[in-house]
């Protein structure tokens, strides 16, 4: 892969490689008594390894100039691995926890191993790895299909992609050593941080870059909502994450904001996480995929539009619904529950319309479980944003807030919505990226839908009614007036749901477990005999057409 | 508005900056006041700051993600005032950097647990949580008891919170190691040092029960016994309340 790259683009790839192998070294030594040094370690490592291999091909013989008439998918394969590869790292993570819950022992004796340093590499694990890898390798190869154009330069791409994977690896490392800011969905410390800033920039100017290539007028809907997820996740992380660290040599950092403040801003960030990573982001798939598979039109522009402005505006107010009755001001609360309200109708508009998109195709949707994956995804899209404006209602909110009830709707989010229309995609876009003519097996494709579909089921059911019974047994009184139960008995009423939760997890593990042997299979398949389709090219770069010589 | 919406289509750098407007409105309008309007945290003129011991506790509180089960946040609810002690008050996290209020209750809620049960009641339960509730699923944190507490950096970690806006006199910054050894360790010649500049009412006493060094247990202990205890305005509001009642 690095023979793809011109010998200007290698060089530049060495100084940054080695830059940073510097400042690895830098980290480990100025922190050699603290966990940033191990973390400087590991930066170290990476970058010497990839040194050497950019070194192996330093003097290879200069790429053809015939790529700059195709796409560049490399980065995009090399994506969609890394997702998968993180997606079995955080969905096992995941069942590991669930099980811990259940059986508290089932561990060791060891600071790294315990719940509280896990559940973070299961949450980041799968939000940001899987999540993460799935977006970027994805938003590259929709950018360029609908732009008709070749990304813009080959190196940054592979900073964008790799950089981000260095976060993912100082984040899940730094969970087991006990770096964390303790900021949910915001754990990593003050220099993974930095990090990831400079990788988000370089990814915003090379989407910024290839879109100024395009060769259609207009920007297809999908780059609205990847555009958004870029932007909006770049505002959030920044101010999130303000704090002063003890000094250089430390990974611990003090938040810039306290309390009240602090609060605020945190469910502003870690609600709209949900709503420009795990949302805006996946819809950008939703967009291009399912109309790509089924073989029909998006049934409405307007409501695309519609859909696409609410979201963006509404869900900045919503965050404050996560702190009903707390002592954040009630004018807060009041707005945060009046726009989660209102927010019920872009995101309907947006499930509407994926689903309405599939009118004249629901054949398709019975035959091929890629298209039903997404069908699928699209339907629990629209369940978890009812349940999401649902839950927002303060009088609910006081019964479901600090209970299962709250994962069990994350969960319905994450594995009906997000999980699902990433395998469709995946599904979709694996055979195009590896020129395969299909996926190696359809029965397997089969197999895992209806694994997902089980384990999301048993999930979110374990956890409805985990949740409901917690947050009931807590407020019943007995006719004395006083609180009937203990706290512990609420615990102990858990027990079963723990397990089928734990379940639930194992099913959707075992699902990804059978893609990940799919597309490994379909790698090794022979190339199909004729490129798929002729019409997978960029328009060629516009040469001015000479005038006819005069006669 | 599909006509409308073809033109600024066209332009991706239009498209950038309308959602980057479109996107700032809410969190703007619903934070930045939070930051101007003075009736927004209470005030608490007995308010101390966190020792270096309690604050070492309280970053082992945030290494072992004890947030992810235990909120601190008392919702203005009569079974919660009831099960945990009076509601949250802004206040009472003023000087939480980040906050800890927390989104799950896997146990319970921690926000009034300071003096609620003795030092050998923690010490053990955090050992092994089976031991003195056979139903708990906490995990166990033995190595609290292994691990001595870093304490030549606190006056660094009380630089910093200085520098985010927490009250910590030079002084408070010069002794910090020394103070936290002295909180665990009463009958040695740092102990004084502590009540002096942190307040007489600071719980100076060996947290773990072992004299021979001060580790990561004596820390958490001395955290989690402080907890809703830097100022006692929540009670005193919860007492006046009840006899307006009355």
């Amino acid at each position: 892969m690095v023979a793809q790259l011109t010998s200007g683009e290698r060089q530049l790839a060495l100084v940054v490689l080695i830059a940073l192998a510097l400042v690895g070294l830098a980290m480990g030594v100025v922190g050699r008594a603290d966990p940033i040094g191990v973390h400087g370690l590991i930066v170290l490592v990476l970058s010497v390894g990839l040194t050497f291999l950019v070194l192996s091909s330093l003097y290879a013989p200069e790429p053809s100039a015939e790529r700059l008439s195709q796409y560049y998918d490399d980065p995009s394969k090399v994506g969609i691995i890394l997702a998968i590869v993180w997606g079995i790292i955080g969905m096992a993570m995941g069942v590991w926890v669930a099980a811990l819950l259940a059986w508290p022992d089932l561990t060791f004796d060891a600071g790294w191993a315990s719940f509280g340093r896990l559940r973070p590499v299961h949450t980041s694990g799968v939000i940001f790895g899987f999540g993460g890898n799935a977006l970027i390798a994805t938003s590259f190869h929709v950018l360029q299909r609908t732009s008709r154009a070749r990304l813009a330069g080959q190196f940054s791409p592979w900073f964008v992609l790799l950089g981000y994977n260095l976060f993912c690896i100082i984040a899940a490392a730094g969970y087991f050593m006990g770096v964390t800011q303790s900021k949910e969905y915001a754990e990593p410390e003050w220099y993974a941080d930095i990090w990831l800033v400079i990788v988000w920039v370089t990814y915003f100017l090379l989407y910024i870059r290839t879109l100024a290539r395009r060769k259609e007028p207009h920007i297809y809907v999908a780059n609205w909502y990847y555009m958004a997820f870029i932007l909006v996740v770049a505002v959030l992380h920044i101010v999130n994450n303000l704090a002063v660290p003890v000094s250089l040599g430390h990974a611990k950092s003090y938040s810039a904001f306290s309390g009240v403040q602090d609060a605020m801003t945190q469910w502003w960030y870690g609600h709209n996480a949900v709503a420009f990573f795990l949302t805006a982001g996946f819809l950008g798939m939703m967009y291009y995929y399912l109309p790509k598979r089924a073989g029909r039109p998006i049934f409405s522009y307007r409501l695309s539009i519609i859909s696409f402005w609410g979201i963006t505006f509404m869900y900045m107010w919503a965050g404050s619904h996560h702190l009903h009755y707390t002592a954040l001001p009630e004018w807060v609360q009041t707005l945060g529950m009046t726009f989660s309200l209102v927010l019920l109708v872009p995101s309907w508009a947006s499930a509407g319309n994926a689903l309405a998109t599939l009118n004249g195709a629901w054949h398709k949707v019975r035959d091929d479980a890629t298209l039903r994956f997404m069908m699928a995804a699209a339907v629990f899209y629209g369940l978890a944003t009812f349940e999401g404006s649902f839950l927002a209602i303060r009088q609910v909110n006081s019964l479901s807030h600090y209970t299962d009830w709250t994962v069990g709707h994350v969960h319905a989010g994450a594995l009906g919505w997000v999980a699902l229309i990433t395998f469709g995609s995946i599904y979709s876009v694996v055979p195009w990226l590896w020129k395969r003519e299909r996926m190696y097996s359809a029965a397997l494709v089969e197999v895992h839908f209806w694994l997902a579909i089980a384990g999301t089921v048993v999930y979110v059911f374990a956890m409805w009614n985990s949740g409901i019974i917690q947050g009931l047994m807590w407020r019943t009184y007995n006719e004395s007036g006083t609180l009937t139960y203990s706290f512990i008995d609420s615990v102990v009423a858990m027990h079963p749901y723990y397990i089928a939760r734990a379940f639930g997890g194992l099913l959707f593990l075992l699902g990804i477990l059978v893609c990940a042997y799919n597309i490994w299979m379909t790698i090794r398949m022979a190339p199909a005999v004729q490129p798929t389709s002729t019409a997978d090219l960029p328009e060629p770069r516009q040469i001015p057409v000479s005038p006819a010589p005069a006669e | 508005m599909p006509e409308f919406h073809r033109k600024i289509e066209r332009s991706a750098i239009g498209f950038v900056l309308a959602i980057v407007v479109v996107s700032s409105i809410g969190g703007f309008i619903e934070i930045a006041p939070l930051f101007t309007i003075d009736e927004t945290v209470e005030a608490a003129p007995d308010m101390r700051v966190y020792t270096p011991l309690e604050v070492a506790g309280r970053n082992i509180y945030l290494r072992e993600g004890c947030y992810a089960c235990h909120s601190q946040m008392i919702r203005t609810l009569r079974d919660e005032v009831e099960r945990y002690g009076p509601y949250s008050l802004a206040v009472e996290s003023k000087y939480d950097h980040p906050m800890l209020w927390g989104s799950k209750r896997t146990g319970p809620d921690l926000a009034r647990i300071g003096g609620k049960y003795s030092d050998a009641w923690h010490v053990a339960h955090l050992f092994n949580p089976r031991d003195v509730v056979p139903e708990s699923v906490m995990p166990k944190y033995g190595w609290l008891q292994r691990n001595t507490v870093r304490t030549d950096d606190l006056g660094e970690h009380l630089a910093a919170m200085r520098a985010v806006g927490v009250p910590y006199t030079d002084e408070m910054i010069a002794n910090a190691g020394n103070d936290a050894f002295g909180q665990a360790s009463p009958d040695s010649s740092f102990a004084a040092g502590v009540s002096e500049r942190y307040g007489e009412a600071t719980q100076v006493r060996m947290f773990d029960g072992n004299p021979e060094q001060v580790t990561e247990m004596d820390a958490l202990v001395a955290y989690l016994q402080i907890i809703g205890r830097l100022t006692d305005v929540a009670h005193k509001q919860a007492a006046l309340a009840q006899e307006g009642a009355k």
